[in-house]
């Protein structure tokens, strides 16, 4: 910044350079203000714990936290019972979801491209889902047992409506312009759904996956709270049963890997098929 | 009717008065609500001809375009293409519409194909692809071809879509206020490329637009439309010369042909 006149800077011709003010807290790089916040709420957790405010059963401190962490870790790794819990909940996600996305993208499609499907299914469909879903959960245990069925049932019935009304409403995005110009070429309704109205809605479908990868997880985890078996929410259970909060965070934690990485396929899916939209382009990290 | 062709390049006779589109006795009325959206329209269209129909929102003019189209059926009255009925879409019509409508998904001469690959199938669109590219010359898109629309601008993208609704080398161009999304320098110079396009392939076109300038600088007739019935009331003949120039948008004559219409428009208007 220089101390002389307009006046003079006009006469001179100089450039008129300046630096547009940016605050303190929009140039924090994202790495240092994930650090930053990471430190302060563990340090936070960590005081309160140390200082005795809250009891330890209610919440353990990080160490404990952290030495659990490493107990489930070992025992991932060795191949041990909670591995095969984890095996356990990840087929029942992986179920629950390919079940989800087979059903709810049929009735999708028949919502949204039939008018019967509309008219009729529709409503029923959001009678249902406006129904607390995890109150069928004793239906599918006496339907399907205590085994790994009963658990995927649900998780499927839950991550189900997302993708039916994200599908259905993919395919009522193209817009009257759109469907007018496949009509005046003559495009038959196949053609057109598949060329035209199936792609429009990609973007729409995969915010629909994306909620009900979610969902599943949660479908999963309360199939196993409620129906025992051998997953991980059974593991949960048991360690919250015995008081062992430590235990139980860790566990949260190493199910939370599962769902993200559902989670992201689903998002790595999304770039690689619906390389259009620009608004979803890689760039700043999901 | 009087075969007068100017001193343009020599066609043949018959061609140059050969009625393309006829329309008799043409009526919409939407059942629902009651309402008549089209009143007794009748109209002819010569090949070669450029004809406007102008008129405020809620006329008929759009739904008398989904008709000729072949988008809608009609209440009463007949549509006829090269002496043969207009019962649905048409490979013989060429159509436009107010936004691009380019698949984003595709690059711009898959885009330009789609219409080959939808009506004859993918071998047909592939042998189809030097006239496609001959096209996108023609408009100046030559480079652009492999691009995908997210990358042209919207005048770009509007003549890659006049393309696509060459590609069928149509007998009758049907434009839905094709440049109306465009800003103003854009839309002149897409004005004077359109009559350039339709000079060089004798095309026969019907545009519906909002713009008395674009009506008047384009068209051989203007319909002037009047809604509640939708009915036109008056056949404007143009006897500016060809081809046109911006720079008559300056001159009396123009000037006295919008004032003739706006004067017709503007009578609904307050009434």
């Amino acid at each position: 910044m220089t101390d002389a006149p307009n006046a003079a800077t006009m006469t001179t011709g100089a450039d008129t350079v300046w630096v547009e003010h940016e605050a303190f807290i929009d140039r924090i790089p994202r790495w240092v203000a994930m650090t930053l916040l990471f430190v302060f709420v563990v340090g936070l957790w960590d005081l309160v714990t140390r200082m005795r405010w809250v009891s330890a059963i209610i919440l353990p401190t990080p160490g404990e936290t952290l030495a659990d962490l490493i107990f489930v870790g070992q025992n991932l790794i060795a191949g041990g019972y909670m591995l095969e819990a984890l095996w356990t909940t990840t087929l029942t996600v992986f179920y629950g979801f390919l079940i989800a996305v087979a059903i709810g993208f049929s009735l999708g499609l028949l919502v949204g491209e039939t008018k019967f499907g509309e008219r009729a299914v529709m409503p029923y469909l959001v009678a249902i889902d406006t129904m607390p879903k995890v109150a069928f959960a004793p239906l599918f245990i006496a339907w399907l047992g205590f085994d790994i069925s009963s658990k995927v049932a649900l998780a499927a019935f839950i991550a189900t409506f997302p993708i039916v009304v994200a599908t259905a409403a993919g395919l009522y995005a193209a817009s009257e312009n759109e469907r007018m110009l496949f009509k005046s070429i003559g495009a038959s309704r196949m053609q057109t759904l598949i060329r035209l109205k199936l792609p429009t809605g990609l973007p729409y479908i995969f915010t629909g996956l994306k909620i009900a990868s979610v969902g599943v997880m949660a479908g999963a985890i309360t199939g196993e709270f409620l129906g025992g078996g051998k997953g991980f929410g059974a593991l949960i259970r048991q360690s919250a049963s015995q008081l062992d909060t430590p235990r139980v965070f860790a566990l949260i934690l190493y199910l939370s890997l599962l769902g993200l990485l559902l989670y992201f396929t689903v998002v790595w899916a999304q770039r690689r098929f619906v390389f259009w939209n620009k608004s979803d382009r890689p760039g700043g990290a999901a | 009717m009087v075969a007068q062709p100017l001193s343009k390049d020599p066609q043949p006779a018959a061609s140059s008065t050969r009625p393309v589109y006829e329309i008799e006795r043409l009526s919409k009325t939407y059942a629902r609500n009651k309402l008549v959206a089209l009143d007794n329209v009748n109209l002819t269209i010569q090949k070669g001809e450029f004809v406007s129909v102008i008129g405020s929102s809620g006329c008929g003019k759009s739904t008398l375009l989904k008709i000729m189209a072949g988008l809608m059926p009609p209440t009463t009255g007949r549509v006829v293409l090269e002496g043969r009925p207009v019962v649905g879409s048409r490979p013989d019509i060429g159509m436009m519409f107010q936004q691009a409508t380019l698949l984003p998904w595709k690059t711009t001469i898959e885009n330009i194909l789609m219409p080959v690959e939808i009506r004859e199938g993918r071998k047909a669109a592939k042998e189809a692809t030097t006239r496609a590219m001959d096209l996108l010359q023609l408009v100046g898109l030559g480079d652009f071809a492999n691009v995908y629309p997210g990358e042209l601008s919207g005048g770009m993208a509007q003549r890659a879509s006049i393309c696509r609704m060459l590609v069928s080398d149509p007998a009758m161009l049907l434009l839905d206020e094709p440049f109306s999304a465009l800003d103003e320098l854009t839309r002149d110079f897409m004005n004077m490329e359109l009559q350039r396009i339709c000079t060089e392939r004798n095309a026969t076109a019907f545009l519906v637009t909002h713009s008395l300038a674009e009506a008047v600088i384009l068209s051989d007739r203007i319909l002037v439309m009047r809604a509640r019935p939708g009915h036109i009331v008056e056949d404007v003949r143009i006897d500016l010369p060809r081809p046109r120039t911006l720079e008559m948008i300056n001159t009396p004559l123009f000037g006295e042909i919008v004032a003739h219409i706006r004067d017709l428009l503007g009578k609904e208007a307050h009434e």
